[in-house]
């Protein structure tokens, strides 16, 4: 092994020009697939915290996943029922103090109630359909970040005044609002009702801002017309990750519907799986790319050296062993590439990260997020070094395979 | 029995192709231990394709070399690479040296593939061998400062690195000036005196005469035999 090192280290020091094309091919690979893994999953963390900060972890809500089946279907198989509504029962969770109580004895975070409904802004002739959430604002701090988006106000005006709510910001540009004025709601059964704006909030979900009013729970249930409901209970959790899981068990224990915030945003997180898988694709191919030098040299040297590889046979030296020093060789460029893309990689992740942007979530202008894992160094590493050696094998395979005689004869 | 250090029996290479062609046809020979064998002939006449077989470069398509009293028809290619390193030394009519070592890493090479002594025990070695061939001071020279015979000396020492029972030469001397000739001879002679097989492949008849033995090769096949010091006897002639 180190004769083959020796020779290979000769070879690969004799070529000093080759050798740092090659080392510059894989340098770049591995740095700018560095780069690139800490652009995508910076962006990706900091995109799932800000919509994990923003959201309920789980939702449990009034309703079921499907119609139930009708007791005429579970008695004769025969029976198929249709065209029944998922209606029939009594809008609101039962109980819900109960029910909170009992997840709250051992959810891994908290709970809080909210009534849920839908209803029209009406505000200088403009009328926008809007989805209300009444509120208690002692349980909604534990819950969501609503008191940390406020932009004016607090969340404990909406009890200052008769009938408070709170708009998001582009909703209130939109008609024009500001702290102070007063509109009318219009309920679903026609009921209406004047209330007051008494703070504005942004999330950064263009949705939400544009459609959101938080009151307390007593305006939204007479909006629905049932007093005293309660339709949504929502949780936050210790660990955002366990949400499927802990949704899963709600509803097994409570019978509601309990949506994980993965459950609401599957077809969000279904793209960040697409582009995943195509930046990897991308990542891959540029890894594979940048052996090609180290290929190119490989290739080169065997052809070069197809003398010392005929000699080297005939004095004995096993064929595996002069594979080897090809192989060797194309490590060496690899290895040191390797350090090369390592710092190039940190240096260009150092620089993107001094790019600011402007980021809609927060309305701030921020540094780009860069996420950054030895993970991503070694994977790159690794995959680069398989690509270097697995370049180098075909050529010093080919090379090695020819019989000395072959050569010995031509050259004598 | 023991004193035969390579046997070949019934050599047969051809090479299959488009034109078929019978490069040795049909060859028997023994070398004693300590042995200078001469093969000799016209160009193409197959002397190098006989001594690729007895060097085990080669593999016959009939026959077979027996080394040291062992057969080596059934050995595998790696089997075949080991009793190259071990027991033949080659030495070509064309140096090959890798042009990156020292003289002395070329000497080395055997050895280090070998791995069989210690690095100082190697260094010694190859460093006795070259001072025994007077190339002592040309130890750290790369093949490039070398002159031809210089080179090819190099490449002897290079051949009796393992102490190989059998030394093989293709017209070592093809190349050199005839003083360079004659100091590559003399060693190969050397070579023989200390008790090592050697068969060398020369076009001299000056230098042929001065082996033990001269085999002459026509069309792959030994035309005659001569032994040295009976009187140029012919033994044997034809077949
Ligand atoms: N691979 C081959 N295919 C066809 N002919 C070959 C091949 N190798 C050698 N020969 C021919 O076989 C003959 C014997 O070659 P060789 O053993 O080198 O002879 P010598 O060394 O006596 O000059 C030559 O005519 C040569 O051209
Ligand atoms: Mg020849």
């Amino acid at each position: 092994m180190k004769l083959v090192l020796n020779i290979a280290w000769t070879h690969v020091s004799t070529r000093v020009r080759q050798t740092l094309v090659g080392m510059a091919g894989v340098a770049m690979g591995v740095g700018f697939t560095i780069m690139m893994a800490g652009l995508m999953q910076g962006s990706q963390i900091d995109f799932l915290r800000q919509l994990v900060d923003t959201m309920p972890h789980v939702t449990v809500e009034d309703e079921r996943r499907s119609v139930p089946t009708q007791p005429a279907e579970q008695e004769y198989g025969a029976v198929q029922m249709s065209d029944i509504a998922n209606v029939g029962r009594r809008a609101g969770i039962r109980y819900p103090e109960s029910v909170m109580n009992s997840l709250r004895a051992w959810i891994p975070g908290d709970v809080a109630p909210s009534v849920k409904t839908t209803a029209i802004i009406d505000h200088g002739g403009a009328r926008i359909g809007i989805t209300l959430t009444g509120i208690d604002p002692r349980f909604e701090v534990r819950v969501s970040k609503l008191a940390s988006q406020m932009r004016q106000g607090k969340l404990d005006d909406l009890s200052r005044a008769s009938n408070g709510i709170i708009v998001g910001e582009a909703l209130a540009e939109k008609l024009g609002l500001k702290t102070g004025n007063t509109v009318r709601l219009i309920g679903g059964q026609g009921t209406r009702l004047n209330s007051t704006v008494v703070g504005l909030f942004r999330s950064g979900l263009k949705r939400v801002d544009e459609s959101q009013i938080y009151s307390l729970t007593g305006p939204a249930q007479i909006m629905m017309g049932q007093n005293g409901v309660i339709n949504q209970l929502r949780l936050r959790l210790d660990d955002p990750l366990s949400a499927q899981k802990v949704a899963a068990q709600v509803e097994a224990q409570t019978g509601y519907q309990s949506v994980s915030w993965q459950e609401a945003n599957a077809d969000l997180l279904s793209t960040f799986t697409v582009r995943d898988f195509i930046v990897l694709t991308v990542m891959g191919a540029m890894l594979l790319t940048s052996s090609f030098a180290t290929y190119n040299i490989i290739s080169t040297i065997t052809h070069e050296k197809r003398q010392d590889i005929a000699i080297m046979k005939s004095l004995g030296m096993r064929e595996y062993a002069v594979r080897r020093i090809f192989i060797v060789e194309a490590v060496i460029i690899g290895v040191v590439g390797i350090l090369f893309g390592w710092i190039l990689g940190y240096l260009l992740c150092y620089g993107w990260s001094q790019i600011t942007i402007f980021n809609p979530l927060t309305g701030t202008t921020v540094p780009l997020q860069i996420y950054y894992s030895p993970m991503h160094y070694l994977v790159a590493g690794g995959i680069s070094l398989l690509c270097c050696a697995g370049a180098a094998y075909f050529p010093a395979r080919k090379a090695t395979r020819v019989h000395p005689v072959e050569i010995i004869r031509g050259s004598s | 029995m023991t004193d035969i250090a390579l046997q070949a029996i019934g050599l047969v290479r051809r090479i299959e192709g488009v034109v078929a062609h019978t490069l040795v046809n049909g060859i028997d020979l023994a070398a004693n231990k300590g042995e200078f064998l001469a093969i000799t002939g016209p160009s193409g006449s197959g002397k190098s394709s006989l001594l690729y077989l007895l060097g085990l470069l080669d593999a016959p398509s009939e026959g077979e070399v027996i080394i040291c009293g062992q057969s080596t028809s059934k050995l595998s290619e790696s089997e075949r690479a080991d009793v190259r390193l071990t027991k033949c030394g080659f030495v070509f009519q064309f140096h090959f040296l890798l042009a990156e070592f020292t003289a002395l890493d070329n000497v080395l090479l055997p050895m280090r593939a070998a791995g069989r002594m210690t690095e100082s025990e190697m260094r010694e070695r190859g460093l006795s061998l070259l001072d025994s061939l007077g190339l002592s001071e040309h130890a750290n020279k790369h093949p490039n400062q070398l002159s031809g015979g210089q080179r090819q000396r190099v490449a002897i020492a290079r051949a009796l690195a393992n102490r190989p029972e059998i030394i093989v030469a293709d017209e070592p001397t093809g190349a050199l000036d005839t003083a360079s000739t004659e100091q590559v001879f003399s060693i190969l002679r050397d070579i023989a005196d200390e008790g090592q097989t050697v068969i060398v492949v020369t076009h001299d008849p000056a230098l042929a005469a001065r082996a033990d033995r001269r085999i002459h090769i026509v069309d792959g096949k030994i035309a005659e035999t001569t032994e040295r010091g009976v009187g140029e006897l012919i033994l044997e002639t034809g077949k």
